[in-house]
């Protein structure tokens, strides 16, 4: 099994530029966190590795193979995307055997477990489905289907917090029993820390972040205090946002402190989580586009 | 078992600190099986690779025994090593910290002996 290599990826619609020179690596059986804001071009990128939309410039390389029109790399991919593809007169069983026969291969005793642990109908047409319904059967698929690389986009639009439960165990659970990888993006991510072994930030058009979490959580600190002690100790460290409450002070730092420097007596030190880190890391930055 | 995740600390010792704890406290009794990966994995939404991380430590310091084919067991005399072990640390985790609040509030070493003294008593009441 071999990886996705991204080289070079670059996409505009008409004069606004989505995503500028992207160069990634994609590892076999490892799980992702695609991080980024609204508009950041994370749906972007997948319809663009899935080939659904043609890159502007650059090329994905699936498994040694360039993804364009080539069907048996393509095959070993599954993007669950926000589009809805189906007619909306088909039946949820003609879904499954539709998508198993595309594939050649899925996990059919899967499908029908999940899907009635998620109480999902599959006599029920397409358009009948809610928004919740129409992301549990696409997950469903997702999960069930025999393939290399599965990307995630906003898998748990519209689910209901017991619903986003079942998906992450039936996710931990297929992940643990058959390890491939997955790249999930959604705006949940404290419900996702735990599971993504690598976090991707998508940012002004690029990856701005690309390492495992664990290292990404390392350099993350909240430095606590008097505004003046606080911000002398912060001097020259990569200040990523700040809170401010009268005197007191709180600095979120990304990247080493300074092991030389000092701490005052009046100033705490700590770690922060992936979501505090994720929106001071990109507060700044403006959404410019919406698909 | 209980996770209380915090940021503060990675979470692959966090996993280890709890099932550590679960094994003290005997929910896991020595000679039982521990919960697979895959389990621990799926019920809290953790990466089954950091379970593993954790456990290895808990099987590094002889908490747990993996048998080949069947899985994690907690060791004998696993108890009494996180006991051991919790009796070392006792010192630094506890006594250290206590003496310097103590000095932050202004508070002398016999104020301090004194409360001991009355927190063993009051404990003997209960």
């Amino acid at each position: 099994m071999d990886s996705i290599k991204i080289a070079h990826l670059s996409k505009s619609f008409g004069q606004q530029a989505v995503l500028t020179d992207i160069n990634l690596t994609i590892e076999p059986q490892t799980i992702y966190g695609l991080l980024g804001r609204n508009g950041a071009g994370k749906s972007t990128l997948f319809n663009i590795i899935s080939d659904r939309i043609p890159a502007t410039s650059g090329e994905v390389v699936i498994e040694g193979q360039n993804n364009v029109n080539n069907d048996r790399v393509l095959n070993r991919i599954y993007l669950m995307g926000e589009r809805n593809l189906y007619p909306s007169r088909m039946r949820v069983s003609d879904i499954f055997q539709t998508t198993a026969a595309l594939y050649g291969r899925m996990d059919m005793d899967l499908v029908h477990q999940l899907s009635s642990q998620f109480g999902l109908n599959i006599r029920t047409r397409f358009a009948k489905l809610s928004t919740g319904y129409r992301s549990i059967l696409k997950l469903i698929i997702g999960l069930a289907v025999d393939v290399d690389y599965v990307f995630f986009d906003e898998p748990t639009l519209g689910l209901d917090a017991n619903h986003r439960e079942l998906f992450y165990s039936a996710l931990m659970d297929s992940y643990a029993k058959r390890p491939r990888t997955f790249v999930i993006s959604t705006h949940l991510i404290e419900e996702i820390a735990n599971m993504v072994e690598r976090v991707l930030v998508l940012q002004e058009h690029h990856i701005t972040i690309d390492e495992t979490t664990e290292k990404v959580l390392n350099k993350g600190y909240s430095i606590t205090g008097p505004t003046a002690d606080v911000t002398a100790y912060t001097a020259g460290l990569n200040v990523i946002g700040h809170d401010q409450l009268g005197n007191l002070r709180v600095d979120y730092v990304y990247g080493q402190l300074n092991g030389s420097r000092p701490i005052p007596d009046t100033v705490s030190i700590s770690h922060i989580d992936l979501q505090k880190l994720f929106v001071n890391l990109t507060s700044q930055e403006v959404a410019t586009f919406e698909n | 078992m209980q996770f209380n995740f915090d940021s503060t600390e990675p979470l692959y010792l966090q996993v280890a600190e709890q099932i550590e704890e679960a094994i003290f406290l005997n929910s896991f009794e020595e000679g039982a099986q521990v919960p697979s990966t895959t389990e621990i994995s799926k019920q809290f939404h953790i990466n089954p690779a950091t379970v593993l991380k954790g456990m290895n430590i808990l099987v590094s310091a002889g908490f747990l025994e993996k048998r080949r084919g069947l899985g994690m067991f907690v060791a004998s005399g696993a108890n009494g090593k996180i006991r051991e072990k919790r009796q070392q640390e006792f010192y630094k985790d506890y006594i250290l910290n206590l003496v310097s609040e103590a000095q932050k509030l202004s508070l002398p070493e016999t104020a301090i002996i004194e409360m001991i003294k009355r927190g063993y008593e009051q404990n003997g009441l209960d």
